[in-house]
């Protein structure tokens, strides 16, 4: 007789699957997932994954770990990345090196596909958390990520 | 005009049916205060089905972990208000191709037939618009002429999804409404008459009548709120509407208020068939245990629309817990599982009638 065991084997799962969702219910006002955006925007954290941007950090002596080695701007698959570089005297070595003048980033361009962020071998670049990448004029999304005045930081090509 | 048993127990209804009385000759009187009962009926349950999207939405956000609509008014509670606002400006489209006539007519039969059934309920002891002693009957053909819009609707659209969507609701209706007749017939047996008010008046000596006839009737019950739950289209029976694969069923090419007819009429027919179920199973406007039988001033309306309330979450919970059925599994369920199951259980029902086992 599997038609009348069926019939409580068919309740009791229904019975099951109502109890998860009425535990939920019953707890929702706790434990909602919603961030009410602008309202929380102060204390809203975002993800540690998540993609908002390509930035440069730089340590408080205004130095960057970019050494000019123009492998992001390869990597990149739609040219988001110019790198204008020049070459210049290292007072430390007296040798002419390699260092960025300007690393231009395209942010209306970008798809947020990481591949420059994979190939940097020094780890310049790294995603910002930054997701209120609205602007009244499309050319104020063409960033420039080294800040003016900064150089490399010593040793970083070792 | 002995049916028109107008009589909120609040003594303004009162006094408006003297006044018409007194100013208009008698026939035109009688008709006059029909007009204002349907007013009345519409302007309430228009607003009572608006809180119903809304508690639904609600509801819903919080089996899912959300917060729901919270911005429009306190609590967000002008939010369905403003949706409705927003639905009666908007323009009205339609196809080319369409059936003119019957593109038009079908919202007004689906919303028509859900608010007509809204006239037997008694919902307290004097808040009865129409009380005829074929109740139950009425409700049961009246619940079937809602399908004949949804089908029309379907078919004048001249849209393929909106005719798989129309002949799917018929299909259901028709394997359906055999378990709710049978539910309901199962109950029926136990009381006797077929007058919504004696089925009330009956529980209140010897409790509600999922007590009095204990087994068949939680089987019963359990198999009207499945079949009530198919009937009136929702999830997990929603395969009529079928976001996912149909677009959405029979009302794809419905815009505006036309489309809000319909999305009005599927609440209320919640509403309709919770209230069946509270009337034949929980004994309708009676308070529990009698508690409050003795206050004269008490309005027994509000255990009525307790009841109806808690009968409106569980069908929620249903909805947004339970996947939803492909077509043969819909028909496997009626066919192979609800139609015999009821079919025993009125039989079961009439053995314990015959035995005098109720308690």
């Amino acid at each position: 007789m599997s038609y009348f065991s069926d019939i409580y084997k068919g309740i009791k799962t229904l019975l099951t699957g109502m109890s998860v969702t009425g535990g939920y219910f019953l707890h929702a006002r706790k434990g909602a997932i919603t961030q009410e955006y602008p309202d929380n925007r102060e204390t809203l954290k975002m993800f540690d994954r998540f993609r908002g941007e390509v930035v440069m950090p730089h340590n408080a002596d205004n130095r960057h770990y970019c050494t000019g080695c123009q492998s992001c701007e390869i990597a990149c698959p739609n040219g988001s990345i110019e790198i204008i570089w020049d070459r210049a005297v290292d007072p430390a070595t007296g040798k002419k090196k390699k260092k960025i003048d300007k690393h231009i980033y395209h942010l209306s361009m970008c798809t947020m596909c990481g591949l420059c962020i994979e190939a940097c071998p020094t780890d310049a670049i790294v995603w910002a958390p930054n997701f209120e990448n609205s602007v009244y004029d499309r050319s104020a999304l063409t960033k420039v990520l080294n800040q003016p005045g900064s150089s490399v930081l010593d040793g970083i090509e070792d | 005009m002995n049916f028109l048993q107008m009589i909120i127990p609040l003594n303004i209804t009162k006094t408006i049916s003297d006044w018409i009385s007194s100013i208009m000759p008698e026939t035109a009187a009688s008709y006059t205060i029909m007009v204002v009962i349907a007013v009345a009926y519409l302007a309430l349950f228009a607003v009572a089905g608006l809180y119903l999207v809304l508690l639904e939405r609600k509801v819903a956000a919080w089996f899912q972990l959300r917060i729901g609509p919270n911005r429009v008014g306190p609590w967000g509670l002008l939010q369905t208000m403003a949706d409705a606002l927003k639905l009666v400006s908007k323009e009205l489209t339609s196809t080319i191709k369409i059936d003119k006539f019957l593109y038009n007519l079908a919202p007004y039969f689906v919303i028509v037939s859900a608010l007509m059934a809204m006239a037997v309920f008694p919902f307290s002891k004097q808040f009865q618009a129409f009380d005829i002693n074929i109740g139950v009957f009425f409700l049961i053909a009246i619940s079937s002429i809602g399908v004949i819009g949804i089908l029309l609707a379907g078919w004048s659209s001249n849209n393929k999804y909106a005719l798989i969507g129309a002949m799917r609701s018929g299909l259901q209706t028709i394997s359906y409404e055999l378990s709710v007749g049978l539910s309901i017939l199962t109950m029926v047996l136990l009381t006797g008459t077929l007058q919504l008010s004696e089925i009330v008046e009956a529980q209140r000596t010897g409790g509600w009548l999922i007590l009095q006839g204990h087994i068949p009737s939680i089987i019963a019950f359990m198999i009207f709120m499945v079949a009530g739950t198919a009937e009136t289209n929702r999830a997990p029976f929603d395969l009529v509407e079928a976001e996912s694969e149909l677009g959405a069923g029979f009302h794809t090419e419905y815009s505006g208020m036309k489309f809000a007819y319909f999305f009005l009429a599927e609440f209320i027919n919640m509403f309709i068939i919770s209230s069946i179920a509270v009337v034949l199973f929980f004994g309708g406007w009676l308070s529990p245990f009698g508690i409050t039988e003795n206050i004269a001033w008490f309005p027994e309306v509000i255990w009525f629309l307790i009841k109806v309330l808690g009968l409106i979450f569980l069908m929620m919970w249903f909805r947004w817990t339970f996947p939803r059925l492909r077509v043969d599994q819909l028909l496997t369920l009626e066919w192979k599982y609800l139609l015999p199951l009821n079919l025993m259980n009125l039989m079961l029902m009439a053995i314990i009638i015959w035995l005098n086992w109720t308690i």
